[in-house]
């Protein structure tokens, strides 16, 4: 494995919310009340089951509750050992699955407060993520500026599956705000379930769901480019969160063969798709799903043409890797000072 | 690709006999609707006229992403003798199999009977179509091979369908369609595998179709090019599909070919399984083995539309990745994104593996002397 560097920022770690009532002293008196006399029961996605292998590395699951729940875990685990100067908190709670916008905006208020409280406050080194109630762009826009008053908020999370694709001009104002705010948008693996998780229907298995994270971070970047949104947001910078990364190049080969062939169809994409993924798309290191020899990961890279695409992440608790090899073997040193330091801190604004 | 508006392509003539090649994707279309109809019952026909095919997409007429050419397809390849391009034998020959030297062409026709909610009606016309292209292009041309095109929704009427035709020196493979009401891995489809298998059959999966999902797992997009991109995807997560419900094991023998959908998602998809499943194997104990030794085993892939890198030598790395042995050539003629035999191939490829990429590996596949 390459070696790690000191000092580096690890742009994708999970704190787990304990239970819907941690978020009780974050919610007002009438969602209280709510959420206690209707009985509602933790938000818990099926994207990332509890007990699932992928969930939570097994060295990294506590003996009680749920992975990624305790701060001195996290430190224990990844923040100290992995010398990081900083580490960006991308929640999932299951807030993206509500159907009212109501509702799911008390929640994502209620979750990015927690966040603050909970976390931010209590390690210098954490970052956090906006959380934002999608089924209102509204009040999507309402938190992310409420929330980046706060300067430790770094970014506005989305998931990869929500209820339209994300290059649809409706939700044009979160990018708006987020270009604004100097706030890249991360996109995450996960599904608020209100389409079938893959193209062609609902699969049977929680691994099927898991695999096809890939197919709809492919479709998210074909929809964001072909919309028109970094024609319009030239300084947006878009971070694919749990993506996958071996998939980028052939993809964009094909995208950009298509886009040639029907450029006519979308006017407005004024540069071509290769170029513009190097100049505002970013994808996060882990799960890095390629096989462990060090020629195809070189030919992979190679086939970036780039060395600013991939930035560090441990995804954790999730159990990507073992031990510290959270560097695939092969990347030269320069690389990993790129992907663990240069990069985070060119895509990342608010990072210092 | 091609997009050019050219007067003619009868030009272009060679001045030497071409090596010859498989092209494993091309479209038959009907000069007219009504050339379907003596394959069907009085019943189908009258049906068609009053309520039309009652697909899993609300369009009565032509396809809900408006294409990037009138049927999406080459505007130098309308007949002389008029219909719809592809509808001519003759002008088929002239344009495609004889310039470029096809010594065998497969037939992939589509909207035909597949997509469509009456599953009765689905089957009927998948029926007339598989008489269809017998009648009007394999027993005029031995170069061609047809598909037998299958109810897709309906298991037990697609097997039926499949074994009546088993056999049938005109047809190599069974066509299904990558977009239905379920991922292909679903058992409503097993039936299909199953009767594919007994008649020796690969079962090819193209590009396209309609089950009622949005087409992409974030709900539908705007445009063409986002359908026509998301095609990997879809073909990515139906294969995923077959792996993960375990549909080569239960069929050993069973072969696949992926259409129209590229190449280049492979080696990434089958890492990726692979690496899933060492950590996720308890939820799917019929996965026996590594998900990429079944698909190195057991899938193929018509090149067109070939990947097309702006170093067009990376794609070696991919090629190698999923092996020569596995692609098959491909124009999908009469489209309008055609690959041109001559130009897909970057320089620097050795002779055998040139030679199992344009025919070898099809003859093989389908079963070719």
């Amino acid at each position: 494995m390459a070696s790690l560097i000191a000092g580096g920022v690890d742009c994708d770690v999970h704190p787990a919310v304990p239970h819907l009532t941690s978020l009780l002293p974050y919610l007002n008196d009438y969602w209280r009340d709510q959420v206690t006399t209707r009985g509602m029961v933790d938000l818990i996605s099926q994207s990332y089951p509890q007990n699932s292998p992928i969930t939570a590395r097994p060295d990294w699951r506590p003996e009680s509750g749920k992975p990624g729940e305790s701060l001195a875990d996290m430190q224990r685990h990844v923040l100290d050992p992995f010398q990081l100067s900083h580490a960006i908190c991308n929640p999932l709670y299951g807030v993206q699955m509500v159907f009212s916008e109501d509702l799911q905006a008390a929640f994502c208020r209620a979750l990015n407060e927690w966040l603050a409280k909970e976390w931010l406050d209590r390690d210098p080194r954490l970052r956090g993520s906006i959380v934002i109630p999608t089924q209102s762009i509204e009040k999507a826009v309402a938190e992310i500026e409420r929330c980046a008053q706060d300067r430790r908020f770094v970014q506005v999370l989305m998931l990869v599956m929500g209820d339209t694709p994300l290059g649809k001009r409706a939700l044009w104002p979160i990018y708006e705000a987020a270009e604004r705010l100097e706030l890249p948008i991360g996109v995450h693996a996960g599904s608020a379930y209100h389409n079938p998780p893959t193209a062609v229907g609902w699969g049977s298995y929680h691994i099927e769901d898991y695999v096809g994270q890939a197919q709809a971070f492919q479709t998210q970047l074909t929809s964001l480019i072909v919309e028109g949104v970094f024609a319009r947001y030239p300084r947006l910078k878009m971070v694919m969160l749990e993506s996958g990364v071996s998939w980028i190049s052939p993809f964009l080969w094909r995208l950009h063969k298509f886009w040639r062939g029907v450029r006519m169809e979308t006017p407005w994409v004024d540069r071509a798709p290769l170029d513009i993924v190097r100049s505002n798309i970013r994808f996060s290191l882990q799960p890095f799903d390629a096989p462990p020899d060090e020629a195809t990961l070189i030919r992979l890279f190679d086939h970036m043409q780039s060395d600013e695409l991939v930035l560090f992440s441990t995804d954790y608790p999730h159990w990507q890797f073992d031990g510290q090899d959270a560097l695939p073997a092969g990347l030269t040193p320069d690389l990993v000072r790129k992907i663990m330091s240069d990069n985070p801190h060119a895509t990342y604004p608010r990072l210092t | 690709m091609n997009i050019q508006f050219r007067e003619s392509s009868e030009a272009a003539s060679p001045l030497t006999v071409k090596t010859a090649i498989a092209d494993c994707d091309i479209h038959p279309a009907r000069a007219t609707r009504a050339e379907l109809y003596p394959y069907l019952a009085k019943r189908w026909q009258h049906h068609l006229e009053v309520y039309g095919v009652h697909a899993y997409q609300g369009m009565m007429e032509g396809p809900p992403y408006p294409k990037a050419q009138p049927n999406a397809s080459r505007r130098d390849a309308y007949p002389p003798e008029g219909g719809p391009q592809g509808s001519s034998l003759s002008f088929m020959r002239k344009q495609l199999l004889d310039p470029n030297n096809v010594q065998l062409g497969v037939l992939n026709p589509l909207n035909t009977g597949q997509g469509i909610r009456n599953h009765e009606l689905s089957a009927a016309l998948c029926s007339a179509i598989n008489d269809w292209q017998i009648d009007k292009w394999t027993s005029k041309d031995k170069r061609l091979k047809a598909s037998i095109v299958v109810g897709n929704e309906d298991g037990p009427s697609a097997a039926a369908e499949i074994r009546e035709r088993a056999g049938d020196k005109n047809f190599v493979q069974v066509l299904l369609l990558s977009r239905n009401v379920e991922p292909l891995g679903q058992r409503r489809y097993w039936p299909i595998y199953q009767a594919a298998e007994e008649a020796g059959l690969p079962v090819g999966v193209h590009a396209f179709g309609f089950g009622g999902n949005p087409i992409t797992p974030s709900g539908w997009p705007s445009y063409y090019i986002e359908e026509m991109v998301g095609h990997s995807q879809c073909q990515q997560s139906a294969l995923a599909s077959l792996v993960l419900e375990g549909v080569f094991e239960r069929f050993p023998k069973l072969k696949m070919v992926m259409i129209e959908a590229g190449f280049g998602w492979a080696p990434s998809l089958a890492w990726r399984l692979d690496k899933v499943w060492q950590r996720l194997r308890s939820e799917v104990p019929h996965v026996k083995r590594p998900p990429s030794e079944y698909i190195r085993e057991r899938v193929w892939y018509t090149t067109q539309p070939m990947e097309d890198p702006e170093r067009r030598e990376d794609l070696f790395d991919v090629i190698k990745w999923i092996g020569w042995d596995r692609l098959l050539f491909a124009t999908d003629y009469p489209h309008w994104d055609y690959d041109e035999p001559s130009r897909v191939l970057p320089a620097g490829v050795g002779e055998a593996d040139r030679e199992a990429f344009y025919l070898g590996n099809a003859k093989k596949l389908y079963g070719m002397p």
